[in-house]
């Protein structure tokens, strides 16, 4: 059937202008400069003629035809890429006297420009002193590129924490949470260390946010101790891995102290994240005490730490056990604004947090078959859980409101 | 008087340059190979005695000899070379267990050194980051090499109860990697486009082959009773590791992977047990803390300097280092030329 050809719209198959002629349409001619097809106009022809060769001889690029910006005549020839001005004399009269080539984005922007650009919006990214840190920029991507990078022999990525994971939660935690850090004095400056934190607000945003305060404040890198259910997911537990963490068992724990690390626990695990809006600041069970006995084996004091702010940014009413258990995750939430406003209900409220670190605990005063005392352990364990829970309070007394 | 030593798998590319080694050792009298295929290429001063250890003829070789070192290296990764899951497993268990009963009535023998792998520990996400040697696997394998390997061991530590006077000494070797050796990880390293596991890095360690050797040459020579790992200093990324190598990478989800890995498996490109898999998703480490101080052993190369061997002898990928360092330069020169 004739119908069946493939029309393409408003040009009827032929390439041009869109009107699907093949002259030119007048507004086309308008743009044009008055100069009309020879052969249609007969006569006026060679006046046409007369008036346009100047013209072009002027401007060989023909700056009013297709908008682009008149170049200065001043300018020096070969640093522009613009088009030789000759080839373009004999085709006017033939249709249109606009040519696919006036119409290439760019043609018309000298080189120079170009790097002008670009200098500003480096100057934009970089600050003043670009030219040396474009170039580390280069370098960093290179080795990345090339794999010509160390990790630890618990897969932490030291380059791509500083350099990537910290700076996308800096803002956040700086900007959006305004946290307040205390007691930053009571991290050691050196040496083993364990951080023990209460662990609230739906999703461990916590976490990430007490590493990226305690690295800013100190320098250190807090290594946090994960569950396995993190490992076990794709995507995350690779991240987790990269951003410093480890599996949370006394094996690890203890061999990350005694490799002088600052580790970080979160004793309450998914109990704590996961508790109801209505529960808030109220601390969990902390597990079997493990993280105590990883302390008294290596002998490194622990530092409590009390955050007030992360309960309110997801604040958990719901849950779907039937869910939950399908997928074998320990809950899904509902907060008034997840799921019913999608993806937006995923933007954290704008509380305000504290973080206080308390005075270390010191287990090095313990002898060497402390660990295997669970009342000596269970006893310790209360001692961290309480310092972490009055201290809750304090702060609670402490804060004006949630969002200031 | 040196030492009588018999070495079984010598056929293989390992064993043979083992036994060649340790017969230019002067503490070694004589070392004699037995494998149940001829080996291909010059063995030197070493006598091959052809035998099956799956058979009783072992027990002849070994006292008709007067044989006091049994270095037991005929554990096999690969079904490729023995054609099939079903004789592999045969030779590695049955084998063992022949030739443990060979060793348990000679009367010469002073010691046994048989080649693990660290496979034995498995890979899960329940892992520790590092393996120490009294560590069991989170999870049991249950199928493969590894549980080959968990076999064997049970049975050498069985031996090693019944006979208390003979020194037994099992070496956890890493994954060995090299110019020359083909191993599981060596024949994934040579596929052109590599899968991966979709949101998973494992972390890889790797013992050079000649580092093997040593560490066998060392414990054969003057050993130490006990279990120990072996491997390379250091931890690779599996996606540093093809970064370093150029080579491109296709993530596959995991059911996908499986599904991949069979077919790849059935081609006999490469080798992707499910064992196989689960170590590319999680990887493992282990400490080598006991192989420096109790066994006094000192690997020549990291797991760095290993990959970086088995990559130059693979050659540069497509998006080797070279290339882009090239493109660095000449953004930087075009930078540079913007400013001037």
């Amino acid at each position: 059937m004739a119908d069946a050809e493939i029309i393409p719209l408003g040009t009827r198959g032929r390439p041009g202008r869109g009107s699907g002629s093949a002259k030119p349409s007048a507004s086309a001619r308008n743009l044009a400069g008055g100069k009309k097809p020879a052969r249609k106009q007969g006569g006026a022809t060679s006046e046409r003629q007369a008036n346009a060769r100047p013209d072009a001889a002027e401007s060989p690029a023909a700056p009013q035809k297709a908008g682009r910006p008149p170049v200065p005549p001043e300018q020096e020839p070969g640093t522009t890429e613009r088009l030789p001005p000759r080839a373009q004399e004999p085709t006017p009269r033939e249709t249109s006297s606009t040519t696919t080539s006036d119409r290439a984005p760019g043609a018309g922007i000298p080189v120079t420009d170009w790097m002008q650009a670009f200098t500003s919006a480096s100057k934009e990214v970089f600050g003043d002193n670009w030219e040396p840190k474009l170039a580390e920029f280069l370098a960093f991507l290179r080795r990345r590129i090339t794999g010509d990078y160390t990790v630890d022999e618990y897969g932490f990525d030291r380059e791509i924490t500083e350099r990537f994971f910290y700076s996308a939660i800096r803002p956040i935690a700086d900007k959006w949470f305004r946290v307040e850090v205390r007691g930053i004095d009571n991290i050691p400056t050196e040496g083993g260390a364990l951080v023990v934190s209460n662990h609230s607000g739906t999703v461990p945003v916590d976490g990430l946010v007490t590493g990226v305060s305690i690295h800013d404040h100190t320098g250190r890198h807090l290594r946090p101790l994960g569950a396995d259910l993190v490992f076990r997911l794709p995507i995350v537990g690779e991240i987790a891995r990269k951003g410093g963490a480890t599996l949370a068992c006394n094996e690890d724990a203890e061999r990350m102290l005694r490799g002088g690390e600052l580790v970080g626990v979160w004793p309450e695990g998914f109990k704590g994240i996961g508790k109801p809006y209505s529960d808030r600041y109220k601390l969990q069970r902390f597990g079997r005490g493990g993280f105590v006995s990883a302390a008294l084996r290596t002998g490194v004091p622990i530092v409590p730490c009390s955050v007030v702010g992360a309960e309110e940014i997801y604040p958990l009413v719901g849950n779907v056990p039937a869910l939950a258990r399908l997928l074998g995750v320990p809950y899904i939430p509902i907060t008034p604004f997840f799921p019913l406003l999608g993806p937006l209900g995923l933007v954290p409220l704008p509380s305000k947090w504290l973080i206080e670190f308390g005075e270390p605990i010191r287990t090095d005063s313990y002898d060497g078959g402390a660990a295997d005392d669970p009342m000596l352990v269970f006893n310790v364990t209360d001692q961290v859980r309480e310092t972490i829970q009055q201290t809750l309070y304090s702060l609670l007394m402490q804060r004006r409101s949630v969002f200031y | 008087m040196g030492r009588i030593v018999l070495v079984t798998g010598v056929s293989g590319d390992l064993g043979g340059r083992f036994a060649r080694l340790l017969s230019a050792d002067p503490a070694v009298e004589r070392v004699i190979g037995v494998d149940v295929v001829p080996p291909r290429g010059d063995m030197g001063d070493v006598r091959f005695v052809r035998a099956d250890i799956r058979n009783p003829v072992i027990a002849k070789v070994i006292a008709g000899e007067d044989v006091d070192t049994v270095v037991h290296m005929s554990v096999i990764a690969t079904p490729g070379t023995a054609g099939g899951r079903s004789t592999m497993k045969e030779l590695n268990v049955i084998g063992t267990m022949q030739l443990l009963a060979a060793c348990q009535k000679a009367s010469s023998l002073k010691r046994l050194v048989v080649r693990s792998s660290t496979a034995v520990y498995g890979s899960s996400s329940r892992d520790p980051a590092m393996f120490t040697e009294d560590m069991a696997p989170k999870r049991m394998p249950r199928s493969g090499f590894a549980k080959d390997v968990v076999e064997v061991e049970g049975y050498v530590r069985g031996f090693a109860r019944r006979r208390p006077d003979i020194e037994v000494t099992m070496l956890r070797a890493a994954n060995t990697i090299g110019p020359r050796v083909s191993s599981p990880m060596s024949q994934y390293f040579r596929l052109p486009v590599v899968p991966t596991i979709l949101g998973f890095d494992a972390r890889l360690q790797f013992l050079h082959e000649d580092d093997l050797l040593q560490a066998l040459r060392h414990t054969a020579t003057g050993g130490v009773h006990g279990t120990f790992n072996v491997a390379g200093e250091g931890i690779l990324m599996l996606s540093q590791a093809l970064r370093r190598l150029g080579k491109p990478s296709i993530p596959l989800p995991s059911f996908a992977a499986s599904q991949v890995g069979s077919f790849v498996r059935q081609s006999r490109v490469a080798d992707f047990s499910p064992e196989q898999m689960a170590y590319l998703t999680y990887g493992r480490g282990v400490d080598t803390t006991r192989m420096r101080e109790v066994l006094g052993f000192e690997p020549e190369h990291t797991t760095a300097s290993a990959f970086e061997d088995l990559r130059r002898a693979l050659g540069p990928g497509p998006i080797s280092a070279d290339r882009v360092a090239a493109v660095e330069d000449m953004v930087t020169q075009a930078l540079g030329a913007g400013r001037g």
